[in-house]
C-alpha cells in the first residue's frame, strides 16, 4: 500500500501521455494527407525564422497590449514547465522537492516560478476582460460564436486554476514546513523561496497538520492531472499552437510575399504548347500513361499542401489577420482567420471519417469548397498580403484562397463575368482591357 | 518642352546594332488608361532629361500575366509569361524599369522560374539612383513645404519591401511626409490588387478605396502621392467621391518630379 500513490501517479502519467501521443500521431497523418511540397531549402533562414518568430515572439508585439502580455503567459508556461520536471519526479518517486538539494539556486528558482505564476494569472484576467468584456471587434466576428470563444475561455479557466492550484500546493508546503511536518520539514530548513504564496499561508494557520496535507496533496495532484488534461486538450483546440507554431515558421514560405508560386503542371503543357517541333498527336509516354491527370488548384482539403494543413493547425484565431484584411475591413464576407478555421475544420472531419470507416475515406457529398468555404469569399480578396503579414505564427491564409480560385477558374471555368472579359482581352489583345495591341504605343506620339 | 522627346522601340535599338542602358516596361495602364498615360509621360521626360539610353518594347510588349494569374488562371498567366520572356530574351534585355508594382512584382519575382531573368527596378529605384549618380536633379520647387502623404502600393511595400525610395524622392522634393497609421508593410489596400480592379466587388458595406481614402484624408494632405497606376485610379476615385478633387490631388511621384521640374 506504501506504494499505491507512486503507482497511481505513473499510471496517471503514462495515461495522459500515451493519449497525447495518440492524438499526435492522428494530427500528423492527417497534415500529411495535404500534398506534397518542399520546405526544406535553406535552413540556416528557417532556424532564424523559427528563432525570430516562435521562440522571439517579436510579430506579436506589434500589437504591445496583447503582445507583451502574451509574452508573459508564453514565458511563465515555459518556465513554470521546468518544475512540472521535478513533480514527475516527486510523483514517481515519492519524493519531496528532489531539486532542493540545489539550495540557493532552488529558492531563487521556486521563487522565480512564483512570480510568474502571479503574472500569468494577472495576464490571464486581462485576457479574459478583453474577451469577454471589452468590446474588440476581432473577438466578436461571428466565426467565433459557439465552439471558438467557449474554447478561447476554456483555456483561459484552465490557466487561472492551473495557476491557483501551484500557488496553493506553495503555500500549503510551505505550511508544513514550518511547522516541521514528516516528510516536508528538511535537516537543512525550509527548502524553496515562495515570495507569492506565503502570503497565503497564514489562511492554514489554525488547521490542523492533517488538514493541511489533505490540501498540499489535492492541490498537487489536481495541479499535475490539470496538466496532463490540458495537454490533451490541445488537439482539440486552437491551443494547438503553443506547439505547432515552431514547425509552422520553421517551414513557413521564405521568398517574397508577392512572389505566387508557377504551377510546375501548367508549365509543362505550357510548354509544349509552345513548342514548334511538339507532336500534337503524340502519344503520352509510356511511364506517363498510369498518372492521373494533374488538378489545377484545390477545391478539397487534401488538394492542399502538408504546410498549408499544418496552418491551419496552427491557427489560434487571433484574428490580427482578419482585422487587418481591407475585404473584411469593408464588410465583405471574407475573413482570413474563417478560411483557416473552415481548413482545419475539413481536414478533421476528412480524418475523422477515415477513421470511423477503417483507414479508407469514405465520399460525404462534400468538399472544402462551397461546403467549407464560399466562393463569395474567394473572389473578396485583393491578395494584398496583409493577412500574411499579421499572422504572428506565420501563416498564410493568401495562399489557400489562391488555389481555391485557381480551381474555380481552370477546372470550373467560373470566374466572375467581368474577370472573364478582362482574361479574354488578355489574350486576344494582351492587355485586361479591350484595347488593340498595335496601338499599345500610341502614347509615344502625344507627348 | 521645345523639342519633341523621342521614344525609341527595343526593335529600333536592335537594327542600330546597338542595346539600351535599360528598358522601359511600361505595362497595360501605362500604356492604354489616360490618367496613367501622364504617368508614362512624365517618366519619360525624367528619362530624356537625364539623359538615359532607354527603349520600350512598343507594340511587342503584352500584359505581364499579374491579373490573370491574382484571378486563378495560371494557364493564361504562363502563356503571357513565355511570349514575353521570349521576346526580351531575344532583345538580351538586361535591365527593366517599371513604373507599374505589379508589372515589377510578376516580371522580378515570377518571371525567373520560367526563364526570364532581368535586373528589374520600379521607378522610384531608378530615379532615386539616377540623382544619387548626379544625372539627374531635383528640387522642391512647387511641392516645397506641402502636406503630402504616400500610398504604399501592396506589391511595393508589403509584398516587396521597397518603401524607402518613393519617400526619399518625396524628401527631394522637401515636402512635408506625414504618414498614414497604415503605411509601409503594414499599408492598406487600394482595392485593386488581386484582379479586383477588372471586377465588382462583393458586396460589403465600403468600397475598399473609399476606406483608404478616408485614412489618407485623416492625415489632412494636399497631395495624396501614389507610385502605382492603379492605386492612383482608386484613390483619384476616393477623392472623387468624397468630392475633395478641388483641393486634393493625387499624383505619382514621377509626375511631382517631372512638374517640380517644369518638364
Amino acid at each position: 500500500m506504501e506504494y499505491l500513490p507512486n503507482i497511481l501517479f505513473i499510471l496517471a502519467l503514462a495515461a495522459g501521455v500515451g493519449f497525447f501521443v495518440i492524438n499526435c500521431r492522428k494530427l500528423i497523418r492527417n497534415i500529411k494527407l495535404g500534398r506534397d511540397e518542399n520546405h526544406s531549402d535553406n535552413k540556416p533562414q528557417r532556424f532564424k525564422n523559427m528563432a525570430k518568430i516562435a521562440l522571439g515572439q517579436y510579430k506579436m508585439v506589434r500589437r504591445p497590449v496583447s503582445g507583451i502580455i502574451h509574452v508573459l503567459v508564453y514565458l511563465g508556461f515555459i518556465i513554470i514547465n521546468i518544475e512540472v520536471l521535478e513533480i514527475i519526479i516527486d510523483g514517481i518517486f515519492g519524493t519531496h522537492r528532489i531539486f532542493s538539494f540545489l539550495g540557493g539556486f532552488y529558492d531563487f528558482l521556486i521563487a522565480v516560478f512564483e512570480i510568474f505564476a502571479l503574472l500569468v494569472l494577472v495576464g490571464v484576467i486581462i485576457f479574459w476582460i478583453r474577451r469577454n468584456v471589452l468590446h474588440i471587434k476581432r473577438f466578436l466576428n461571428k466565426e467565433l460564436k459557439g465552439w471558438p470563444k467557449l474554447d478561447a475561455n476554456l483555456i483561459l479557466y484552465f490557466e487561472v486554476v492551473l495557476m491557483l492550484l501551484f500557488l496553493t500546493m506553495n503555500a500549503a508546503d510551505l505550511s508544513l514546513q514550518l511547522r516541521g511536518a514528516d516528510h516536508y520539514a528538511q535537516a537543512s530548513g525550509v527548502v524553496g523561496s515562495f515570495p507569492v504564496s506565503q502570503f497565503i499561508v497564514p489562511l492554514f494557520e489554525n488547521m490542523d497538520t492533517a488538514s493541511v496535507i489533505l490540501i498540499e496533496r489535492a492541490a498537487w495532484w489536481i495541479h499535475i492531472l490539470g496538466i496532463l488534461v490540458f495537454l490533451n486538450y490541445l488537439y482539440y483546440s486552437k491551443h494547438l499552437h503553443i506547439l505547432l507554431a515552431f514547425p509552422n515558421t520553421y517551414f513557413a514560405r521564405l521568398k517574397p510575399q508577392g512572389e505566387f508560386d508557377n504551377l510546375e503542371a501548367v508549365t509543362n503543357e505550357v510548354k509544349l504548347m509552345m513548342d514548334p517541333d511538339a507532336d500534337p498527336y503524340a502519344m503520352p509516354a509510356e511511364e506517363e500513361s498510369d498518372e492521373v491527370p494533374a488538378k489545377f488548384g484545390a477545391s478539397e482539403a487534401t488538394d492542399l499542401s502538408w504546410a498549408q494543413l499544418l496552418n491551419a493547425y496552427t491557427c489560434t484565431e487571433c484574428g490580427r489577420c482578419t482585422s487587418e484584411c481591407p475585404a473584411h475591413q469593408t464588410g465583405k464576407k471574407l475573413s482570413p482567420r474563417r478560411i483557416m478555421m473552415a481548413t482545419r475544420d475539413r481536414i478533421e472531419d476528412i480524418g475523422k471519417n477515415i477513421d470511423a470507416n477503417k483507414g479508407e475515406f469514405k465520399e460525404d457529398g462534400k468538399q472544402l469548397l462551397d461546403d467549407y468555404i464560399t466562393r463569395e469569399e474567394l473572389w473578396a480578396c485583393t491578395t494584398c498580403n496583409a493577412c500574411v503579414e499579421a499572422c504572428p505564427v506565420g501563416i498564410n491564409p493568401l495562399s489557400i484562397i489562391m488555389d481555391m480560385r485557381q480551381y474555380l477558374v481552370m477546372e470550373q471555368s467560373a470566374a466572375p463575368s467581368d474577370l472573364n472579359n478582362a482574361m479574354t482581352n488578355i489574350e486576344n489583345n494582351a492587355a485586361p482591357w479591350p484595347f488593340n495591341q498595335m496601338d499599345r504605343a500610341n502614347w509615344i506620339n502625344e507627348i | 518642352m521645345a523639342e519633341a522627346i523621342k521614344v525609341p522601340t527595343m526593335a529600333e535599338f536592335m537594327a542600330q546594332g546597338k542595346s539600351p542602358e535599360v528598358l522601359f516596361w511600361v505595362g497595360c495602364a501605362g500604356s492604354f488608361d489616360d490618367r496613367a498615360k501622364k504617368i508614362t509621360k512624365a517618366f519619360v521626360k525624367l528619362l530624356a532629361k537625364a539623359g538615359v539610353e532607354f527603349a520600350v518594347l512598343g507594340t511587342e510588349e503584352s500584359c505581364t500575366g499579374d491579373p490573370a494569374k491574382r484571378a486563378g488562371n495560371e494557364f493564361l498567366f504562363q502563356m503571357q509569361a513565355v511570349t514575353n520572356i521570349e521576346v526580351l530574351n531575344g532583345y538580351e534585355v538586361k535591365k527593366i524599369v517599371t513604373a507599374c508594382p505589379h508589372c515589377f512584382n510578376t516580371i522580378a519575382n515570377e518571371y525567373p522560374g520560367l526563364g526570364g531573368t532581368y535586373e528589374v527596378l520600379h521607378h522610384t529605384q531608378f530615379l532615386k539612383s539616377l540623382i544619387s549618380e548626379g544625372r539627374l536633379t531635383v528640387e522642391g520647387g512647387k511641392y516645397k513645404g506641402k502636406r503630402i502623404t504616400f500610398h504604399d502600393p501592396c506589391y511595393l511595400a508589403r509584398a516587396n519591401r521597397i518603401y524607402e525610395a518613393p519617400r526619399d524622392l518625396l524628401a527631394k522634393l522637401e515636402v512635408e511626409l506625414v504618414e498614414m497609421k497604415r503605411c509601409k508593410t503594414n499599408g492598406f489596400c487600394c482595392g485593386a490588387g488581386g484582379a479586383q480592379m477588372f471586377k465588382e466587388p462583393e458586396p460589403g458595406n465600403k468600397d475598399v478605396n473609399i476606406e483608404r481614402t478616408e485614412q489618407a484624408l485623416e492625415t489632412k494632405p494636399d497631395i495624396i502621392a501614389a507610385g502605382c497606376p492603379f492605386c492612383n485610379t482608386m484613390m483619384t476615385d476616393g477623392i472623387k467621391n468624397k468630392e475633395k478633387e478641388s483641393e486634393i490631388e493625387v499624383l505619382d511621384i514621377a509626375e511631382m518630379i517631372a512638374a517640380a521640374e517644369d518638364l
